[in-house]
């Protein structure tokens, strides 16, 4: 794959110069909604939810160069708010349906276009190029602004801003999990918590044997995020515990093992009333009457996917 | 064996099965991990913070949030509407396919164009019901009860199989991490590639499953003649 690489820049280059960047630019993105928030009268939490998003900003964008101490000050600072349920919406500006009907009949299909960019640009210089994909992705995203300005008088930068701030209070401090949840795996880890896992696996799995090793690990991917909700959580604990002693060591393909390892997990995720915002918030948003009526419908499948990757894994680690 | 060091799992555990609120599980978690582990409050600050910033890559969604919403108010919605309207002879799990398939197709481009209380609320509900009167039948309620559950599952399934062959998603950037934690260094785009065939098999086995019980429903619900037009 590397010989496709004809784009070469120093890698000083990424990590000094277009990395920061990049978070910089999240950072701000970030600090505008926390801005946005707090001159907001129509938020009921105006102050909470401005400390949030701009301690996010700030420990995202300057994070580069701080003290450690002092951006772990900062994410403490940042959980505060949701912790207190501080963290609220303010005004929300969607568009109305009249307007997007009026400018689907004047853009038509070719949105598609900004919709796909961001991705065609991260696949692109990922084959071509040693660029950091973070900036890659954040090239495909400034020429979707370009293409969409183009398209659309009304699309000025606050129109940008103001719609991204609008996702993020959407989303909430929940957004947030996925980071924290590997912000989590790392201290675990320094903390020795994969030893301990793997101590105990090994009692139960003999050593050796890299099949029943794959079994294990997939299957207790699934079981993991069952049991709590989110496969990102499990999958580090997982990994430095049993992935690695128990399969890795013996010479699998660390690529194939490793990622299928997470999708194993989300066959867990399709199983679990834990993931509540994939398997109960629908039930709520579509009024159905069954609690259980989109699990029901994701078990089959995932217990054939969860099958389906542990052959594959055995078959070509 | 140090049993107390998994009292961070433990807590992790306890507390989404409690529903505690997330965040605050994380927290207490990171907390407890730092006093079993000794790490006193400067080292605690200095391992989250280490840990945090070392995890930025996990909000590039923000980065990509910025065009999210400025698309669905240029009509990003409509078009993917007017797409499945072009499905031949449309039923109710014919629409749940073609979703899948578009669904898909958005995951690995990283983007969406709605989710389930913008596109199927509000748009993929009145089709699948327009689908089935189309047909000379009146929509049963329990027939639209099992679609809901189809299509937010089919949601589920394809954004979960389909957003790990974007490269520089969240899941790719993880599992790089983690297995450079124990040496293994690999890049996102082999990660991605790795997926490929697992995805491809997921979208056909959701398809299928959904098709086959979806003629079932319409045998159930609507008499033998179903299908047919």
């Amino acid at each position: 794959m590397d010989a496709l690489k004809f784009i070469q820049i120093n890698p000083e280059i990424n990590t000094n110069i277009l990395l920061p960047f990049v978070w910089v630019i999240v950072g701000l993105i970030a600090f505008y909604a926390g801005i946005k928030n707090l001159r907001d009268e129509e938020n009921p939490s105006r102050i909470g939810t401005a400390v949030f998003w701009c301690s996010f900003g700030i420990v995202t964008a300057l994070g580069t160069w701080l003290p450690a101490k002092v951006s772990g000050a900062l994410v403490i600072i940042m959980c505060l708010p949701p912790i207190f349920k501080k963290v609220k919406r303010g005004r929300v500006d969607d568009p109305t349906k009249e307007y997007t009907k009026q400018t689907y009949g004047k853009i038509g299909m070719k949105i598609f276009i900004p919709a796909f960019t961001v991705a065609i640009f991260s696949l692109f210089f990922a084959l071509t190029s040693n660029i950091s994909s973070m900036f890659c992705i954040t090239m495909g995203v400034a020429v979707a602004v370009i293409v969409l300005m183009c398209y659309n008088k009304d699309n000025k930068p606050k129109v940008f801003l103001d719609d991204s701030e609008r996702f993020l209070s959407l989303m909430g401090p929940l957004s947030m999990l996925p980071q924290l949840l590997a912000c989590l795996g790392g201290v675990f880890t320094q903390a020795g918590v994969g030893d301990v896992v793997a101590e105990i696996v090994g009692k139960v799995v003999p050593k050796g044997n890299v099949n029943v090793g794959i079994i294990v690990f997939a299957i207790g991917m699934a079981l993991f995020t069952m049991i709590m909700g989110n496969a990102f959580a499990a999958i580090t604990v997982m990994t430095v515990g049993i992935g690695g002693p128990f399969v890795l060591a013996y010479g699998a393909n660390p690529v194939i093992i490793g990622m299928l390892a997470l999708t194993s997990g989300y066959c867990g995720t399709l199983c679990t009333p834990m993931a509540a915002n994939f398997n109960i918030v629908p039930v709520a948003i579509l009024n159905m009457k069954d609690r259980w009526g989109v699990i029901k419908n994701q078990v089959v499948v995932a217990v054939i996917m969860l099958t389906v990757q542990i052959c594959y894994m055995i078959a070509f680690k | 064996m140090e049993l107390i060091k998994l009292i961070g799992v433990l807590i992790v555990v306890v507390g989404f099965a409690l529903k505690l609120d997330s965040i605050l599980i994380i927290f207490l978690a990171l907390v407890s991990t730092a006093i079993v582990g000794g790490l006193g409050v400067g080292g605690f600050l200095e391992s989250v913070g280490t840990n945090f910033v070392a995890n930025r890559s996990m909000a590039i969604f923000v980065m990509v949030l910025l065009i999210t919403g400025t698309l669905e108010r240029n009509g990003l919605k409509e078009a993917a509407a007017d797409l499945m309207r072009k499905v031949k002879g449309a039923t109710a799990g014919r629409l749940i396919c073609a979703f899948g398939v578009l669904r898909a197709v958005f995951g690995a481009f990283n983007t969406g164009f709605g989710g389930v209380a913008g596109f199927i609320r509000p748009v993929f509900m009145p089709m699948a019901e327009g689908a089935v009167t189309s047909h000379g039948y009146e929509a049963n309620e329990d027939h639209m009860e099992d679609v809901k559950g189809m299509v937010a599952a089919m949601e589920n399934i394809t954004w979960f199989f389909f957003q790990v062959l974007f490269v520089g998603g969240s899941g790719g950037i993880l599992v790089q991490g983690t297995l450079a934690t124990l040496g293994y260094e690999v890049e996102l785009i082999e990660l991605a590639a790795a997926e490929i065939p697992i995805a491809l098999i997921a979208l056909v086995v959701a398809c299928v499953f959904f098709l086959i019980k979806d003629k079932k429903l319409m045998k159930k619900y609507y008499g033998a003649k179903g299908t047919k037009k």
